[in-house]
This record gives C-alpha cells, sequence and structure tokens, in this order.
C-alpha cells in the first residue's frame, strides 16, 4: 500500500498521542504559523533556559496526522539539546522531508523523524511535515535575536504575518 | 439542442484523461469545482487552431491573421449566446476569472466611472464567497474609503437573507451564484430586487454556475457576472466577464497598453471600444477559441441534461453519505437549489489525511478550505473534503468514494491496516 510509506505506525501513534503538547509558561517567544492552502495552523512557544539548552517547546494548533504528528516528534528530538545543535536537527529533517526522496535522513540525528521520510515523496504534505518545525526555528530565531530584557513575544496576527508561510 | 438525458458513457468517453488510471485504480475524478477535464473536442480545437490558424489578432492583414480573429470572435458569440447575453460586446476576456472580478473591484474605484463608490459608501458582500469575490471588496473598500458588509450564512449553509438589511448607502451587492463550498445556490432574484430597491449594482461570481445549468445573465438582470473557462471543459487561461452593455460603455479600462487604444499621442490616449477597451495586450486566443469549442460541447449534450445528471449524482452522494457515521454534509442536504459541490468532515479524520487516502483508491477530491476561508471559521472547521461533480462522472463513481470514506475511517480511526 503507497499510504502506509506515508503513514508509518510511529507517525499515527505521534498523532494519536502528541508528546508536549499544550501551552506552557515561562517561554522565550510564541510564534503562530498557518499553512495558508489547507487552512494547518500552530502556535508554539520555545524556552532557552540560561545555558542555552532548549528547556521547553510547547504548542497548541490543528492540523492534519503529518503536521501534527511530526510537531510531536520535534518536542522529542530538540528538548533538551543546546540551541545551535536543536538548529542542526531542524536542518537535518527539513533537508531530508524537502528531498524529494533523494535524502534519506539520519536516525541518529532526528530519532522519529525518519518516519517522515515517506513524506518527501509527496510535495503537497512537505509543507505540513515543517510546520512546526518551521514555527520552532522562528521561535528560536526571534529569541536569540531579541535585543536583551525584551521577550521576544509577539501577538498571534502580527507573528502569522511575519512568520507564516506564504506561497 | 438539448436531449432529454446524459449518456454518460458517451460523454465520459470523450474525456481522454478520464480513462486513465492512478495508483493501479481507474481514475474517480470529484474535483470539478477546482478544474473540469476536457473532452476530446476542446483539445483537438487547441490543436488545430496552432496548426492551421495561429497569428496575432486584429492586425495582420493576411489570411491566417483574419482566420484567427474570426475564430475569437466566433468564440465569443457562442459565449454570450450561453449565457444570454444579446450582444458579443457584453462579452470580456480576461485571465481567469479572479481577474474578471478584479477588473470590476478596480473599475468600482475609478473616479472617471459614474458609478465608482467612496467614503460613506457600502459594499455588501457574503460570508459564503470564494476569497476571489471577497479579497478584491476589502481592497476596494481600504481604496476608496467604502465600507465593507456581509450578509451571513445559515447553518445549511445558504446566504442567510435575514441577517442584513440594504440600506441606500449600498451602492454594490456582489455574491456567489452557487457556493463552491455548500454548493447552495443563491436566490438571485431576491437579491437583485433588494439591491434594485437600493439603487445597488449586482456582481455575480457564476464560476460554479455557469458549467453546471442553464444560465441567462439578462434574465438574472445582474450587471456584471463572472467566470472561469477552466471549469467549464475549456482551457486555463481564460475567464469572462459579463457586463451590461451600457456600463460597459461607460467604464474606464482596468489594464492598459497595446489593443485597447483609439488614439494615443504622448500626452495621452483615448481608449477603444468595449470589449476591446478591457482587453489589453495580445489576447489568449488559443483558448478562446478552446473554450468556444467547450460551449459547442456543452450544448450540443445540453445544460438541462448536464443539471438533471448532477441533481442525481448529488442526490445518491448526500444519500450515502448520510448512511456513514461520523460524516457531517457542510451545506443543504435537501438536494434543493443546491448544486454540484458536497463538502463534509469526517470525525477524527482530517481532511487533508482522507484525501491522500482517497487518492491512494484513485478518488481525487478538494481537500482544505477551498479558498473560503471565513466560511470555513462560520462552520468552525479547519478544513473539509469536497466532492464536486461534472457531466462526466457516474452514479458507480459515487460509491467507489463512499468505499474510499469508509476506508479511511478504518485506517485512521481504528489504527488497523486496510
Amino acid at each position: 500500500m503507497r499510504m502506509e510509506q506515508m503513514y508509518q505506525e510511529v507517525i499515527l501513534d505521534h498523532y494519536k498521542h502528541p508528546h508536549g503538547r499544550g501551552l506552557r509558561e515561562p517561554f522565550g517567544a510564541e510564534v503562530h504559523h498557518v499553512n495558508p492552502t489547507c487552512g494547518d495552523e500552530v502556535t508554539l512557544r520555545v524556552h532557552i533556559d540560561d545555558a542555552g539548552i532548549v528547556a521547553d517547546v510547547s504548542y497548541d494548533g490543528q492540523g492534519c496526522s503529518i503536521s501534527q504528528a511530526a510537531t510531536s516528534v520535534l518536542t522529542d528530538q530538540v528538548v533538551g539539546l543546546p540551541v545551535e545543535r536543536a538548529l542542526t536537527v531542524v536542518d537535518a529533517f527539513s533537508a531530508m522531508v524537502g528531498s524529494r526522496g533523494s535524502v534519506d535522513g539520519d536516525v541518529d540525528v532526528i530519532g522519529d523523524g525518519i518516519a517522515f521520510a515517506g513524506v518527501s515523496k509527496y510535495p503537497a504534505r512537505v509543507k505540513c511535515a515543517l510546520l512546526g518545525w518551521m514555527a520552532f526555528k522562528d521561535a528560536v530565531v526571534r529569541i536569540v535575536e531579541a535585543p536583551a530584557g525584551s521577550t521576544g513575544r509577539k501577538n498571534d496576527e502580527e507573528s502569522a504575518r511575519s512568520g507564516g508561510q506564504w506561497t | 439542442m438539448s436531449t432529454a438525458t446524459l449518456n454518460v458513457t458517451t460523454v465520459k468517453d470523450d474525456f481522454p484523461l478520464l480513462g486513465r488510471e492512478v495508483n493501479g485504480h481507474p481514475i474517480v475524478y470529484l474535483d470539478s469545482g477546482a478544474t473540469s477535464q476536457k473532452p476530446r473536442q476542446v483539445l483537438d480545437a487547441l490543436d488545430r487552431y496552432y496548426e492551421e490558424i495561429n497569428a496575432n489578432i486584429h492586425r495582420g492583414a493576411y489570411l491566417i491573421a483574419e482566420k484567427a480573429t474570426t475564430a475569437l470572435e466566433d468564440s465569443r458569440a457562442a459565449l454570450a449566446g450561453f449565457v444570454g447575453a444579446s450582444a458579443a460586446e457584453e462579452i470580456v476576456f480576461t485571465k481567469n476569472a479572479t481577474e474578471a472580478l478584479n477588473l470590476v473591484t478596480h473599475v468600482l474605484g475609478d473616479d472617471r466611472f459614474d458609478r465608482h463608490v467612496g467614503p460613506g459608501d457600502e459594499i455588501v458582500i457574503t460570508e459564503l464567497e470564494h476569497h476571489a469575490n471577497l479579497v478584491p471588496w476589502q481592497e476596494l473598500a481600504r481604496r476608496t474609503g467604502a465600507t465593507l458588509r456581509w450578509y451571513g450564512v445559515t447553518d445549511e449553509g445558504r446566504i442567510d437573507l435575514d441577517s442584513l438589511e440594504l440600506t441606500d448607502a449600498v451602492k454594490v451587492l456582489a455574491f456567489t451564484h452557487q457556493s463552491n463550498v455548500t454548493g447552495a445556490v443563491a436566490p438571485v432574484e431576491e437579491l437583485v430586487r433588494r439591491a434594485r430597491a437600493v439603487g445597488a449594482l449586482v456582481v455575480l461570481d457564476a464560476c460554479q454556475s455557469v458549467p453546471h445549468m442553464s444560465v441567462d445573465f439578462h434574465e438574472l438582470d445582474v450587471d456584471y457576472a463572472a467566470f472561469s473557462g477552466h471549469k467549464m471543459l475549456g482551457p486555463s487561461g481564460v475567464g469572462v466577464l459579463y457586463a451590461k452593455a451600457a456600463l460597459l460603455a461607460s467604464m474606464p479600462p482596468f489594464i492598459t497598453g497595446g489593443s485597447m487604444i483609439e488614439t494615443v499621442t504622448m500626452e495621452k490616449s483615448t481608449y477603444a471600444p468595449p470589449p476591446q477597451r478591457f482587453e489589453a495586450g495580445v489576447p489568449m486566443t488559443s483558448q478562446v477559441v478552446g473554450l468556444g469549442a467547450a460551449v459547442r460541447y456543452l450544448e450540443r449534450v445540453g445544460m438541462d441534461a448536464i443539471a438533471a445528471h448532477e441533481h442525481a449524482l448529488v442526490a445518491k452522494t448526500l444519500d450515502k453519505l448520510a448512511s456513514l457515521d461520523g460524516v457531517r454534509v457542510i451545506g443543504p442536504t435537501d438536494n434543493v437549489q443546491r448544486g454540484s459541490a458536497v463538502s463534509f468532515v469526517v470525525d477524527g479524520v482530517h481532511a487533508h489525511d482522507l484525501g491522500q487516502i482517497l487518492d491512494d483508491d484513485g478518488v481525487a477530491i478538494r481537500v482544505g478550505h477551498h479558498c473560503a476561508w471565513p466560511l470555513h471559521r462560520r462552520f468552525d472547521v479547519a478544513a473539509t473534503a469536497r466532492a464536486s461533480f461534472a457531466l462526466y462522472n457516474t452514479l458507480d463513481e459515487v460509491d467507489v468514494l463512499v468505499a474510499a470514506i469508509e476506508r479511511a475511517q478504518q485506517f485512521f480511526l481504528s489504527g488497523a491496516s486496510v
């Protein structure tokens, strides 16, 4: 079955039992990303501690199994990592998902993210898989680039405009 | 011209793409609301145009240029006859229906037009609109200082006529003839009556009606109507604006440049009469010729026969979906004043996932908000799945759709491999 290449058991597990879901305090930045083609959306918060470790990623939103499961996997893979390492994980996941099947992905780097290798063959679903991951990257950038003392938090409307994926 | 019933086997055989397979299954194409497939007769017309008479129109002093010009104008006349426009001068070709609507909203913001809107004026649309008949009105309001208001939508997915009273401030009322999401057919006569009572212009988005039923714009008495070629068996790249001749004659241009002028000096220009005034640049001649062939095809099958056939398809679909647990139709379920778009949600299965599983069975549907995001918010759903029918769909294909939905439910709700 073609669809089982995409809907791996691990993806369905994350979809039905998402990890890290819910919005929590504290956080350094909150972003709201939408996929304008299908209406999927995610509100995502990132907390980076004083040691530069991704201490928490919390999120809420709605969307298809691919977008929801991918965001669940994201929290597993990046929480607890130094920011720089977390961003390399994001890059590795993005590279695989956007490769149209030409990049296998490294399970040691992206963990359960490897289950999304099949998604790369469905161009229409790549944005779904990347929704939460791009939101995370955007939130990290806001925290890192925010002037000392400010929070990098933005209201939904503003962040949707500046951080949304427009196609 | 029209026959009593439609022989769907004969019709389907005219569409090469519908004989193909996807993912090992015969394709079941249920996305005609997005774009229709094309019959051989249209494809042949395109080929013949390029093989025999391709030339730039309205200029060349040679035979094939004259033939190309004649072919384009013949198509215009065919379109005019098809939608009840009395003169070919009421039909303007545009890039697509979106451009046709933008032509209207642009000119309504131009102070050279005596019907232009300004501060204090109101523009009325509905919550049912496709973004193409919504965003341009927002932009017009922003540019002119006019206020945008709208009719709400009933739980059934129809325009809620009780939700708004029109006042003399209303200068234009724009609405969709047939919703691309709920399938509801608008009460055009009543809305036109209300618009006339306050002296407002009426703009009809006819994208989802013209391909599926007999439409007569003069009889409907709308001032403007827009529809797309590609949804009515024609090629992509051509849309149509219908406008009453007197209005068109008094309108300033939208896009300017070659082909639309009368005289040009270094200081200023004067403009050609309609429809040329609104057709700047080299036109999409081949697409127009293809669209003319599509009109002839539809007329040969007969619009009343097509409407009756699609009505039966929708009846079966509504009936079958009602028998499925956890499936809810967003739109009228009584199959009265209702077109062939059937949108629905499946509990526990996101529309995007549903579409993917249906594709595995060769069934092509649309998923998402179908360019009607506010309408989806109105129903508190982020996305719906939409099956939309055309003259070439069969009753058996409804069974394939329903079986595929059941398979998706099994896959996502039980977790079992199917």
